[in-house]
């Protein structure tokens, strides 16, 4: 009897976690579908009496939500993209290639974690305003180009590919460009969907230098533009909810899609540091 | 070709990228924080002067920026030990031989964690309104008395620790997850047979073996959590009573509203070395505990 009890316990602990942690969310995706107004009764309603489209109309017809969404997509993809290729070249080099001062310039990479992103935003804003790229979509991609956590993810991946399968290839004359694209690239394929999702996710969220760089709403970014309207919008609840849903259904949905590759780069990533 | 010009090819775009747009602006940062640059200097740069340390002996003499480091130590020191514990006590749920749909309640616990900050910040502004939220219908409903959650400057904070608590857990449970599953199974068979209680386990198995793990996460979290920023700024935007403003939040403000890029350059310097500082302390402290631990 007992383990039973405890299984009961446990399960149901699991379950209330859940809940809360699903709530939100999907309370959320509930109001987004109210009339306007509706959330403003006591009780207040947890699903919408009469199902509407309507804030979504509005977001998109009126607000021009759909400009920010496609800016999101755009800066998100070119930084995935782009980020994917710096990274796995220098995670590469630093894994496989000999060549000097590899260690020591990798030791001054890590160290750099500790300084906080914050603390370069300032000179950063100065540095893009005289470059002419302060609100412009460069402005928030360039920065973003490599990361030192993409590199030390690859380069943890990339030490288990065998030296020989290296070695006999360049016995073989391939040059080290074609060892790299022919050879290298399709061990990486798992980290290389890892670190995708987990840039692309990091590039959609991200916050506080989109807010600082971005000073028109032509380039909003979704969280940029969300944040606006939430300012302005303050009373429109449900307004405001079918806004949360367009910014958090595409991360959530690639996430969903992609877990597992998501959870290994989070474990690898936390390792050694 | 040469080996060694082919490595620094590889190399060469990221640290032209790192260099470029990391190391150069944290260098432009320190000397920076040296200058009096301001709106004047941002028209015309022939405008700014060399000011010595005069940006952090002037930081030193404003109540408002000791209220946002307080503010943002509370948030660190409540969030954090509350962040680990939840996602600990998560992990051991999840980690049970006894839980079900496993899969099922880690994607759940974990959906937090993906979404975009901003966005459920304001889901978080409308459950926690003092008049129509669910939280105070909630209470209610169980009979305790409303709180005026983002109206009073003493539950301000505790509201965003709240949020950030519910973002974030999940990070740290998959952490521990794979830490916990690296215990060997041998060892609590063992106590079990000694007829050690699920809590001695916890306390003589569990937590000395995951001490590695334990440190590791509450640095990472607590520089994380030092970094406080988009939650008061969508959440509260720094109120009741810049309650809620954090170190991040005044630099932005200090630089970004009022231009004084070389006195919000020295803020985000104290908050690099006051993050280095407590994490250094913390490792050392760590260190001591391990040998202690040894020495016993």
């Amino acid at each position: 009897m007992r383990p039973r009890l405890a299984s009961w316990t446990l399960n149901g602990l699991l379950l209330a976690g859940s809940a809360v942690a699903l709530f939100p969310l999907a309370w959320m995706l509930s109001v987004s579908f109210m009339h306007p107004g509706d959330t403003g009764s006591l009780p207040p309603p947890l699903l919408p009496a009469d199902a509407t489209l309507a804030n979504y109309r509005t977001l998109f017809l009126r607000v021009g939500i759909g400009g920010y969404l496609a800016n999101s997509l755009a800066v998100s993809t070119a930084i995935t993209v782009l980020s994917l290729a710096f990274n796995l070249m220098a995670g590469y080099a630093f894994a496989k290639l000999r060549f000097r001062g590899r260690t020591a310039v990798f030791r001054a990479l890590i160290g750099g974690l500790v300084i906080p992103a914050q603390v370069a935003m300032l000179p950063l804003f100065l540095l893009l305003k005289y470059l002419g790229l302060v609100n412009s979509y460069a402005g928030v991609v360039l920065p973003a180009l490599a990361s030192v956590f993409g590199i030390f993810l690859v380069r943890q991946y990339a030490r288990g590919i065998p030296r020989e399968l290296l070695e006999a290839a360049r016995m073989d004359g391939a040059g080290e460009v074609r060892i790299f694209v022919q050879i290298v690239l399709p061990l990486l394929r798992p980290i290389v969907v890892t670190l995708a999702i987990i840039t692309f996710l990091t590039a959609w969220n991200d916050f506080m230098w989109p807010l600082i760089v971005l000073t028109g709403q032509d380039h909003y970014t979704l969280p940029i533009g969300l944040a606006s309207l939430a300012r302005e919008h303050a009373r429109d609840t449900e307004l405001m909810m079918a806004g949360a849903v367009v910014t958090v259904l595409p991360v959530l949905a690639l996430f969903l899609a992609l877990q597992r590759y998501y959870l290994q780069g989070l474990l690898l990533g936390s390792m050694k540091r | 070709m040469n080996r060694q010009r082919v490595a620094w090819l590889f190399l060469t775009p990221a640290l032209i990228v790192l260099g470029v747009f990391f190391l150069l602006p944290v260098l432009g940062a320190l000397a920076l924080s040296f200058t009096d640059y301001d709106l004047y200097a941002l028209a015309d740069p022939h405008n700014v002067r060399f000011v010595g340390l005069h940006n952090y002996w002037a930081l030193l003499h404003r109540p408002v920026f000791w209220a946002a480091l307080g503010h943002t130590a509370y948030f660190v020191a409540v969030g954090v030990p509350l962040s680990m514990v939840v996602s600990l006590g998560a992990a051991l749920l999840l980690n049970s031989p006894l839980a079900k749909a496993r899969a099922f309640f880690r994607t759940a616990l974990f959906a937090p964690v993906v979404t975009t900050v901003v966005a459920v910040a304001i889901v978080w502004r409308y459950l926690f309104n003092t008049k129509y939220g669910l939280v105070n219908a909630l209470l209610e409903w169980l009979g305790l008395h409303p709180v005026d959650w983002l109206g009073d400057p003493h539950w301000a904070m505790p509201t965003i620790i709240l949020f950030a608590v519910w973002k974030n857990f999940g990070y740290n449970m998959i952490i521990f997850m794979a830490g916990l599953q690296a215990i060997p199974a041998e060892l609590y068979e063992a106590a079990r047979m000694d007829g050690a209680t699920p809590w001695r386990q916890l306390r003589h198995i569990t937590l000395p073996l995951l001490q590695p793990t334990l440190l590791m996460v509450a640095i990472l979290t607590v520089s994380g959590y030092f970094q406080l920023f988009a939650e008061p700024y969508v959440i509260t935007e720094g109120g009741p009573l810049q309650s809620t403003v954090s170190v991040l939040y005044l630099m932005y403000d200090e630089g970004f509203t009022w231009w004084n890029l070389g006195s919000a350059s020295a803020v985000a310097f104290v908050l690099f070395i006051v993050m280095f500082a407590v994490t250094a302390l913390m490792l050392r402290l760590s260190r001591r505990s391990l040998r202690e631990g040894e020495l016993a």
